[in-house]
């Protein structure tokens, strides 16, 4: 099936997260959550000399938000800390439809652009990620209360 | 099976269109939408102030329509409220007539399966009474636990504040006999009628509910209208609830005297067309007959429950044998809003999330669900479109 929200690899991806779980003595650790849908996130970074050495990821969700999850986690291990950055910044662009960016399996979640109520799904782990590396506390797509 | 579309335009706007979401908010009858185009056509004026005659009519049309209401739900109008709507009604009982007559050793008693509608105001209220807000459970069928009930209600209950149905589990509540459980005790009761009023046959006197609230948007009529019913001794026992024109009979700085009656309680120039518009929608709901709507929302409810059953993985939540036609329902490896988006793309159009009830779901172990629920715009081939797009979900999450 030709699917441009649901492609094999998002699929897979939300079947089988990678990178799940916990690190004890992370860096950083940071929440995000989405009260409309329930999507819940807790992100652990292992930063070295500015470069994230580890992720891990907890969290529930539907298919598109656990596999943004699953993909960032993967892509951004052993990335440095200004280029996952600049990432979130291209990978938010792409999931509103703002721009067009080549970014390899990131591109299966671009379908979400198509789908604006479920854009929030798609862009909760980003926003956690960025929250975790400037520090400006847990991430809720609505209202205030993490 | 009869067929009710033609009466709604929705359907010709969007042909295809299989709406299971009435319980969220309904779709409109063309002769509410004609009753308030009309209205402000021909003969709109504020209302309970013009000497001229078109604010007579205005006023006469009005009050009709506040009369309609009450006599379709068995009550008088001199006990009927206009408000935006059901969570208004309750915000209103909570600030006018609870708030000064709550101490902190007093207790509100809710239940597990409230719409946070139901929830919300009565904590906020105990916040800053120190009253405690005290919670019914329910049992596996999703019926509310009547033992847990009464040992919950005593002396020190003030007031009684459950939902009549249910809009995740679809439970009906025995609300007769919790009223007179409740009074027993001495505690009023408020019942939320947001969902029972569209699905079936209401007799607020029979009831004997102190207070009872529910919505025109739910009842095939428009937006930000509904009805609050306050027995008539309660009325003299509430304040004034916002304070504006419409409500006072004087006004000096040293001095004001407030309306007695329902009036008293509306400030402002009121939702004039939306009342007229919800006035409509009833007596269209009149004729149909509401024990006809709940059987023909029945039938569909229990073919639909059937055909649901016989899908790989598919849980049904809510099992009380009174039930309205509302099916919430969990499948194994997809999420809701997952199953949600997949049956969009089919232009099925159902509810996924909390259902603003996050204590129900939450009971359930779950964070949250899909919800598809039947109303008079239903018809029988919206089941074959939603059982063929949760088959696609299906195959696709497989």
């Amino acid at each position: 099936m030709n699917d441009d929200l649901y492609q094999e690899l998002i699929l897979d991806h939300g079947r089988h997260p990678r990178k799940t779980g916990v690190i004890p003595d992370a860096t950083y650790v940071e929440k995000g959550f989405n009260p409309l849908c329930g999507d819940e996130i807790t992100l652990y970074l292992e930063v070295k000399d500015e470069v994230i050495t580890k992720v891990r990821f907890e969290g529930e969700g539907c298919a598109i938000s656990q596999a943004s999850s699953s993909l960032m986690a993967e892509r951004i291990e052993g990335m440095p800390v200004n280029e996952a950055l600049a990432l979130f910044n291209q990978v938010h662009e792409m999931l509103m439809g703002v721009n067009e960016h080549q970014l390899g399996k990131l591109s299966a979640l671009s379908g979400v652009k198509r789908y604006p109520v479920r854009v929030k799904c798609a862009t909760l782990a980003w926003h956690t990620l960025d929250a975790a590396l400037k520090g400006s506390g847990p991430v809720s797509t609505e209202g205030d209360d993490v | 099976m009869q067929n009710y579309q033609q009466h709604f335009p929705i359907f010709r706007a969007n042909p295809g269109l299989v709406f299971l979401d009435s319980a969220a908010s309904a779709q409109k009858l063309q002769v509410a939408i004609d009753a308030e185009k009309s209205f402000y056509e021909n003969h709109y004026a504020n209302v309970h102030r013009g000497i001229y005659h078109l604010s007579e009519v205005a006023t006469n049309k009005y009050e009709a329509a506040r009369q309609t209401v009450a006599q379709f739900f068995g009550i008088s109008e001199q006990e009927l409220i206009f408000v935006r709507g059901a969570t208004e009604g309750i915000n209103l009982v909570a600030s006018a007539y609870l708030e000064h007559n709550l101490s902190a050793n007093d207790e509100i008693l809710i239940s597990v399966m409230e719409h946070h509608a139901n929830i919300v105001p009565w904590f906020r209220l105990c916040e800053r009474t120190g009253a405690k807000l005290k919670v019914v459970n329910i049992d596996e069928q999703g019926a509310l636990d009547m033992a847990h009930f009464q040992e919950l209600l005593n002396p020190r209950t003030k007031m009684v504040a459950l939902t009549h149905v249910s809009n995740v589990l679809g439970t009906v509540n025995p609300v007769k006999e919790i009223v007179e459980y409740a009074h027993a005790v001495g505690a009023k009761v408020l019942i939320d009628g947001a969902q029972a009023a569209a699905h079936m046959p209401v007799n607020i006197a029979e009831i004997g509910a102190d207070f009872y609230t529910a919505s025109s948007h739910k009842m095939y009529g428009p937006t930000g209208v509904g009805f609050l019913y306050v027995k008539q001794e309660m009325l003299q026992e509430m304040q004034p609830y916002q304070g504006g024109g419409n409500m006072i009979a004087t006004v000096a700085f040293d001095r004001i005297t407030y309306l007695k009656g329902p009036m008293r309680f509306e400030a402002g120039t009121p939702n004039i067309a939306g009342a007229i518009g919800f006035a409509a929608a009833i007596e269209f709901l009149d004729k149909i007959g509401m024990a006809h709507l709940a059987q023909f929302e029945d039938q569909l409810m229990r073919r639909c429950q059937s055909q649901m059953s016989e899908i790989d993985g598919l849980q049904i939540f809510g099992h009380c044998p009174d039930k309205a036609a509302i099916i919430s329902f969990a499948m194994d490896g997809i999420h809701p809003h997952d199953v949600a988006t997949i049956l969009d793309r089919e232009q099925v159009a159902v509810r996924a999330g909390h259902h603003c009830a996050m204590p129900l779901i939450k009971h359930f172990g779950v964070s949250s669900l899909t919800r598809v629920s039947f109303g008079l715009s239903n018809q029988e081939s919206d089941i074959d479109a939603l059982i063929a797009a949760l088959q696609t979900a299906r195959r696709l999450f497989s």
